[in-house]
């Protein structure tokens, strides 16, 4: 060991598994095939809410290569589920179009596909409620929205102080619902082995999908091995359990051979969670010099009739801005829709589009550059907790962000920069993200030639986090990063915690820390050499992540965009996104400049073009490839800049990070919306920003 | 499974003969379209003819100072033409405008011509649609349409024809080349596609058998100021909400001749003849070319969710005739260099 020595945290490394994947080395989950692997595919359901009468699957049986179909009258049991989706086959009831009521298991792909065309099932249809309206009589408060925060909260007088404010905002945005589309689609290969269950899945977090595969086939989780080594994105809609892993066992169970179980690209919507349409009211009553007396944020939200997901859109106002009188609530209605779940910062993306996009309306009524009021409405503690925060560089990130982007010699004036057809226009908006740290555990190892070893159930779904965990044990072993080989994404590895709210890096990285650490300490103990058996060490943070901390933590940043309005057409593009971050400490700039451009990119998105319709009449999603479900092309995306602050907070984790995966989406739509206000003078108030929708308002 | 047989064909009399031999034979070009709709289960055709191979695979010009484009020409290469580009370059840039580079690199001209609708309901065999299963109805006017007809749909049918090189086409007057087993004929582009009526299920007046060999360019339209503009959701890869192709030949202010054609707007490219007779003869103003559009759109009857194509589509139009009658007007517009915002 040398004790000068290059620091591997904050190096430009590239991507241990780089080179694998570029050159199709590294197995996804359905490149996985055991012999005598055979292939399972879906029958959706074809109605939006009934029964199922009967099933027919003769023809199907017939088909050539067809071995089995499962429906709910011949698939082994399984035990109740938390998530109804994964308990599919259990029962008679459709509650929702594209509800798994089949699987159909074949020699091949193509004759599974056949073999499941040729199910006929008859329902027993009843009428369908798939509508969210502002008045729906379903509508209640639920007790807590995801993430476990309170569904409601009341500090101080809000009627009052809004009603005495000065200065009033009131507007509500809305927002269609959104698919989540990894490129990767959802997929699993299941095998049965004396008494095992083993299951290579798409997962953003193997060790739930063991645990629940566990309980739901009454087994010892010792015995179920799930592997979700190489995962292409998931943005939250791998993060629970999702069909294919169950489904996939289960046929696997039945027919005794192994099972590979893809989902089409289209039977994802239905499937795999999205983010659910939000109706978002914002109210701000504030000083004449814009700071804020009074804030209400009130959210209407739907959830499906078999699980209550609750969009936490209210919650950001809790933690941004000061506001000494404050509602936030949640209300939402089960509708007869495919449920809604994770999508990438689910609350923050969504509840800061409505805010930001109201502090952009206050800083017009109020006559404030939207920068300044930004800075006038800087709390000094967390205002719905009164905690300290753990470090806040919003007001940096903000000017920062003016500074590059050139803010100062910004023209005010809205709709009066015409070139051509095109109206130009920029918006700013704010970014938070809570700082979530999860218990973990890792091992390291010792060899006796120098390598290391370090094993953590962490799960790498494109974010580089395999490269960063290698990064934070070289350093902690003060080894060389080439010496550190690294086992993640298998749940037979030491249990770690889901890649998703951003505390992948943070949670595990601590565990490998501490490991690493304890392992040095032994090589130390031991004179400095390892010995020709080796050496190891575990560690276990749970203790350390349980004693909490007395701050407030959250991730901040400041997003600056240009757009320029087609004003025949109603068609805006962005010309510039520039976000600037306060995000702890930056671990490896060349993949957390990966997630903050792929999450501002996802942020314009969402501001412009991704939006899903109910279809009213047969209750399902209509858009369900990438053609008719529009993300950002390449031509969409023409300058994308991110940049940080160096931020120094002893109260995160021992790396002095703060997570990375979200903050990029949050807060761009508002800023591009805030942006077309300007160019236009047109206010939008709900997302995406369609041509269709703007353009009705465009003089 | 769903099997099917599959042959090369070598020359176009052969291919035609070929497709004669099974009932359920179609013939497959670039596969961009077709092989999409095959794995929806929309088509299932039991034989395919491959007649992307066949000497159909080039541009030449005609004596007359027309362009025969043949219909093995991939869009790529029709879009990067020089004739096409110098000459027509109404329809370079709609051809730039659809799909994306690698569709392009696939489709064909006449495969082009013989998409189909991307109709939500079309593509999903679990729902009724009268253009895929006559008679079983049409939920687009009470479900998802914004994408969908406004001008010549009927009671059965609200689908868009999705191309843009069409519409480029049919503001060109182009004809469209056909060989059946009677024969060759010649059909213009304009009547080539029809309008759903009651029966939405035939998108063309192509007969049994007959394959599009290529399409022709009248020398009339050769060397005026043209122009394709494209509204659409994202700024590539997606469907026109509108578009207009434009044709114009202005002298001392008066428009001597104009053709117009949209997209997105109808279950084929709407050439807006109406709006072409109103102004031929008359001052290439920005009034009356206002004017002219208006009548033209005023047969538009849009549904709940799709009336903003009516103002798109106008103001498409009005756009690029006042460009093309006065280029050093739009001089500024370049705000950009990209193609992307044409």
């Amino acid at each position: 060991m040398t004790t000068s020595r290059e620091r591997a945290l904050g190096a430009d490394t590239v991507r241990i598994e780089g080179p694998a994947k570029v050159t199709g080395t590294a197995l996804y989950a359905a490149e996985h095939t055991p012999d005598g692997c055979l292939y399972a595919w879906v029958v959706p359901a074809t109605v939006a809410r009934g029964r199922i009468v009967s099933i027919d699957t003769a023809a199907a049986l017939a088909e050539p290569g067809a071995v089995a179909v499962l429906t709910h009258e011949n698939a082994p049991r399984i035990e109740e589920p938390d998530d109804p989706i994964l308990g599919a086959l259990r029962d008679d009831r459709v509650p929702h179009r594209g509800w798994i009521v089949a699987v159909a298991v074949a020699e091949t792909p193509e004759a599974a596909r056949a073999t499941a065309d040729a199910v006929r099932v008859t329902y027993a249809t009843e009428d369908h409620d798939v509508v969210l309206t502002t008045d729906h009589p379903g509508l209640y408060a639920p007790e807590t929205a995801n993430g476990g925060y309170p569904g409601s909260r009341e500090r101080g007088d809000f009627d009052a102080a809004y009603a005495a404010a000065p200065l009033t905002v009131d507007v509500t945005y809305s927002m269609d619902p959104m698919h989540n589309h990894p490129m990767e689609p959802h997929a699993a290969v299941a095998r049965w082995h004396d008494g095992r269950l083993t299951v290579h899945d798409s997962s953003q977090g193997s060790a739930v999908v063991r645990e629940t595969l566990a309980a739901l086939f009454a087994m010892d989780p010792a015995h179920v091995t799930v592997i979700s080594e190489h995962v292409g994105g998931g943005f939250g809609s791998k993060g629970t359990p999702r069909p294919q892993p169950v489904l996939a066992a289960l046929a696997a169970r039945y027919v005794g051979r192994p099972v590979k179980l893809a989902l089409h690209r289209s039977q994802l919507p239905a499937l795999v969670g999205h983010r659910p349409s939000t109706i978002q009211r914002v109210r701000l009553g504030a000083g004449p010099d814009g700071v804020i007396r009074a804030l209400a944020h009130e959210v209407i939200t739907y959830t499906s009739t078999i699980k209550e997901f609750v969009e936490q859109a209210a919650t950001p106002a809790r933690t941004m801005y000061t506001s000494p009188h404050s509602r936030t609530t949640h209300r939402v209605v089960a509708l007869d829709v495919p449920s809604p779940s994770w999508m990438r910062a689910p609350g923050e993306a969504s509840g800061m589009y409505a805010l930001e996009s109201a502090m952009d309306e206050l800083a017009l009524v109020a006559g404030v550059d939207p920068v300044q009021l930004r800075v006038r409405n800087e709390p000094s503690h967390e205002p719905d907790s009164g905690r300290a925060y753990s470090s806040r560089h919003l007001v940096e990130c903000l000017r920062e962000g003016a500074r590059r982007f050139g803010w100062r010699d910004r023209d005010p004036r809205p709709g009066v920069r015409a070139r051509g057809r095109f109206l130009l226009g920029s918006g700013v908006a704010a970014a938070s993200y809570p700082v979530v740290i999860t218990p973990s555990t890792a091992e390291a190892r010792a060899a006796a030639d120098g390598g290391f070893l370090v094993r953590v159930n962490a799960t790498d779904i494109g974010t580089g986090a395999r490269t960063v965990l290698a990064q934070i044990a070289a350093d902690a072993l003060h080894a060389p990063l080439d010496r550190v080989r690294i086992e993640i994404g298998d749940s037979d590895l030491p249990r770690a915690p889901l890649a998703g709210g951003s505390w992948g890096t943070g949670s595990w990285g601590w565990s490998v820390d501490k490991a690493c650490r304890a392992l040095r300490s032994r090589i130390e103990a031991a004179g400095g050499t390892v010995p020709a058996e080796g050496l190891s060490a575990s560690a276990d943070t749970t203790d350390d992540v349980q004693a909490g901390t007395e701050f407030a933590r959250h991730a901040y940043g400041a997003h600056f965009v240009e757009v320029q309005v087609d004003r025949d057409t109603g068609e805006i593009r962005v010309r510039r996104m520039l976000g600037v971050f306060a995000a702890g400490r930056i671990l490896n700039p060349r993949t957390a400049r990966s997630q903050f451009i792929g999450g501002m990119t996802m942020g314009l998105g969402m501001a412009l073009m991704e939006g899903a319709t109910i279809d009213p009449v047969a209750g399902d999603f209509p858009e369900r490839d990438l053609a008719s479900y529009h993300v950002p092309a390449h031509a969409d995306v023409r300058s994308v800049e991110a940049y940080w602050i160096e931020e120094e907070d002893p109260h995160l984790n021992p790396m002095g990070s703060k997570g990375i995966g979200e903050i990029g989406i949050v807060g761009t739509a508002a800023a591009i919306g805030n942006a077309v206000r300007h160019a236009t003078g047109v206010r939008l108030r709900e997302v995406p920003m369609r041509p269709d929708r703007l353009l009705p308002h465009l003089g | 499974m769903r099997s099917f047989t599959y042959e090369r064909a070598t020359d176009p009399a052969q291919a035609v003969a070929l497709l004669g031999h099974h009932p359920s034979a179609r013939f497959l070009g670039g596969g961009t379209n077709l092989v999409d709709l095959m794995k929806l289960g929309v088509e299932t055709p039991g034989h395919l003819v491959d007649i992307a191979r066949l000497p159909l695979d080039r541009v030449e010009e005609s004596a007359d100072g027309g362009l025969l484009i043949g219909a093995t020409v991939r869009n790529s290469d029709l879009a990067a033409d020089p004739a096409v580009r110098t000459r027509f370059p109404v329809l370079s840039q709609a051809l730039l405008a659809g799909a994306s580079g690698q569709l392009r690199n696939s489709a064909t001209t006449g495969g082009n011509l013989l998409q189909r609708t991307r109709c939500p309901y079309f593509q999903d065999i679990t729902k009724p649609c009268n253009k895929r299963r006559p008679g079983s109805g049409c939920p687009a006017r009470e479900g998802a349409h914004r994408d969908l007809a406004v001008l010549g749909h009927s009671e059965s049918c609200v689908a868009t024809h999705p191309s843009d090189m069409a519409v480029a086409l049919a503001a060109l007057g182009a004809d469209v080349l056909l060989l059946g087993p009677d024969g060759e004929r010649t059909v213009p582009l304009t009547g080539f596609h029809r309008l759903p009526g009651d029966a939405p299920e035939k998108d063309t007046v192509l007969l049994p058998g007959e394959l599009v060999t290529g399409v022709r360019l009248p020398a009339s339209a050769a060397g005026l100021p043209s122009a394709y503009r494209k509204a659409r959701d994202r700024a590539s890869y997606a469907f026109a909400l509108a578009s207009a192709a434009v044709v114009l030949d202005v002298r001392d202010g008066v428009v001597r001749d104009v053709r117009l054609a949209f997209g997105g707007l109808a279950h084929k490219p709407w050439r807006a003849t109406t709006a072409e007779a109103a102004l031929r003869g008359g001052p290439a103003t920005a009034a009356a070319f206002g004017h002219a559009v208006e009548t033209e759109l005023a047969a538009a009857r849009p549904l709940r969710d799709n009336g903003f194509k009516v103002p798109m589509a106008r103001n498409l139009a009005v756009r690029l005739l006042t460009e093309l009658a006065d280029p050093d007007a739009s001089a500024l517009d370049h705000t950009d260099p990209r193609r992307g915002d044409r």
